[in-house]
């Protein structure tokens, strides 16, 4: 259970003080920003892709520990994977990865915000560049209804 | 009565939400205030009084009931005009709270006496209420906001305001009264002198201030004063808009309808006498009277006294805060220049964490950018942990806090 003060386990705290894949691409071929009004935490996701597949990824921004460290968990799964693959990618892949999978619900939004902008980044990059009119509705109906 | 801190502790014993326990079992500790307080039994009772007793709607029937509801309405309405010495009943009008007061008076003032090219002035450690409403008026008129900036530590730079109003196009001037977040208390006679010499008017945001300490608006000068009744013991949805008399005679009505009105006619409709010219529709009666009941509970503590129990408590708190190595205060150090509220970050573990953690000791405490999103980048921070204290908090609150303080250094390696 994610109660008490365990959600702060040794794998959240060290992503939060060195998180990975964290930074800017200059030469991106996508980029996608949003934020939690609540908080005030925000993300920014870099991609860079190449034969339909993502061939690098970086966030920044700002964002609590749990942010930090699903941000870094979910670009860790999403780096070298297929664009087909990452459209499939879901909550539960990250939540479960750090054993969040019993975060209260005020939590949840910290822990999905790096997801909600990757599938942003997702459709921005489906509409430019590959008129997958499909995929891209549905992706933000995803993106709306993350949490 | 008198001031001490046993007085206080007496005070509890009124609020029975203070006895329950959160998570764990861990007894409440409220350190929220400056968004929301408690409310004691004394205001609980007599919105249950009026709903059992008296329930009706007020102003127009004739009979028992409506007359006691009527009379208990605008009694609360005397009793608040006493509390903030307002000599005239007339300007004291009932809202939703601080956010709405100051949406009326953008939308039934600034709508008709700011024009393309006016100047509204606000400050940089505004809550979005006193800023939002100002961007919709002056972004409608093609009027300018502008903004009083702030110095490091958390006091405003009259300076600014001086370099607007030399420009002769400031219409008004807007800011609170104390900051709700780095419990900065203004410096508001100076902005009024300024003000007043340069025939400018000036709106206060009472909304922390008022809770905390006497405010005298007879003495005090300025021309609009908002305050919200839930940041002192009263029921949510119930605040005051003040506006003096002969700038409340050029304003138009905010809402149309029910009881703001003397005659309808077809095309044509004059207006009710003030304030009820713009208390239109059936007002929230109830905790109109909640809100009376708190003003009476607050009168006899003493706002001096409350007061001096806030600084009690901030100065220890302070005390203690400035021995954790790598917690930053933000806004002045000098007690007298503001009120009980503290907002700090915890090295680099974010206020979020900082509040989910000891949440779990029970204590409430608010992270987060507290609706002052201006501020936040003012401080270049994403957000604050803040602890705002009331009359029922103590000593103990704040060592509960301290204590829970060092399991997030704990987690974090701190």
């Amino acid at each position: 259970m994610s109660s008490g003060t365990d959600i702060y386990h040794e794998m959240i705290v060290d992503y939060s003080r060195n998180p990975v894949n964290f930074g800017k691409i200059e030469d991106h071929d996508v980029t996608f920003h949003d934020s939690n009004p609540l908080c005030g935490d925000s993300i920014d996701i870099d991609m860079k892709i190449d034969d339909h597949k993502v061939s690098d990824i970086k966030f920044h921004g700002k964002g609590c520990a749990i942010c930090m460290a699903c941000s870094s968990v979910l670009t860790e799964i999403t780096k070298g994977k297929s664009l087909e693959e990452i459209k499939k990618i879901d909550k539960h892949d990250i939540l479960s990865e750090l054993g969040l999978e019993h975060l209260q619900a005020v939590r949840i939004k910290c822990a999905l915000l790096s997801l909600k902008v990757l599938k942003g980044a997702l459709y921005t990059y489906l509409g430019s560049h590959l008129e997958d009119t499909e995929g891209i509705d549905k992706l933000k109906t995803e993106a709306e209804n993350l949490y | 009565m008198q001031s001490t801190e046993s007085s206080f502790e007496n005070i509890r014993k009124d609020f029975p939400i203070l006895k329950r326990t959160v998570r764990d079992n861990k007894p409440l500790v409220y350190l929220d205030n400056a968004s929301t307080t408690q409310k004691p039994n004394q205001v609980i009772d007599a919105i249950t009084d009026y709903y059992q007793n008296h329930n009706a709607n007020i102003h127009r029937a004739v009979y028992a009931l409506a007359e006691e509801s009527t009379e208990a309405y605008e009694s609360a309405r005397d009793k608040i005009a006493n509390f903030v010495n307002v000599k005239n009943r007339q300007e004291i009008i009932f809202v939703r709270g601080t956010t709405e007061a100051i949406n009326l008076v953008a939308y039934a003032w600034g709508r008709s006496h700011v024009d393309e090219g006016d100047i509204i002035v606000t400050t940089e450690y505004e809550h979005h209420s006193n800023i939002v409403p100002w961007q919709l008026l002056t972004q409608e008129k093609r009027a300018k906001l502008e903004y009083i900036g702030m110095d490091d530590n958390g006091e405003l730079n009259l300076d600014d305001l001086d370099k607007y109003l030399a420009t002769g196009k400031v219409k008004l001037v807007t800011f609170s009264l104390m900051s709700n977040v780095l419990g900065t208390i203004t410096d508001a006679k100076k902005i009024i002198e300024k003000c007043k010499a340069a025939g400018v008017l000036t709106l206060i945001d009472g909304a922390q201030a008022v809770p905390h300490m006497k405010v005298d608006l007879d003495t005090l000068g300025c021309d609009f004063f908002a305050f919200s009744g839930h940041k002192m013991l009263a029921p949510t949805g119930v605040g005051i808009l003040w506006v003096r008399k002969s700038v409340l005679q050029t304003m138009n009505p905010f809402h149309g309808g029910g009881d703001m009105i003397r005659e309808v006619h077809k095309y044509e409709t004059t207006w009710n006498d003030l304030p009820y010219k713009f208390e239109a529709g059936t007002p929230n009666i109830a905790d109109v009277i909640g809100f009376g009941a708190a003003i009476d509970y607050l009168t006899k503590i003493g706002m001096d006294n409350v007061r001096q129990h806030e600084i009690e408590l901030t100065k220890y708190a302070m005390e203690k805060f400035a021995k954790i190595p790598g917690l930053q205060i933000y806004g002045t150090k000098d007690i007298a220049k503001r009120g009980g509220v503290i907002s700090f970050n915890f090295a680099d573990v974010h206020p979020h964490d900082v509040a989910d953690i000891i949440d779990k000791e029970g204590i409430s405490l608010r992270s987060g950018h507290h609706c002052a999103q201006v501020l936040m980048e003012r401080l270049n921070v994403a957000a604050t942990s803040r602890a705002s204290f009331y009359i029922y908090n103590t000593k103990e609150d704040v060592d509960a806090l301290i204590d829970s303080l060092n399991i997030v250094a704990k987690v974090f390696k701190l």
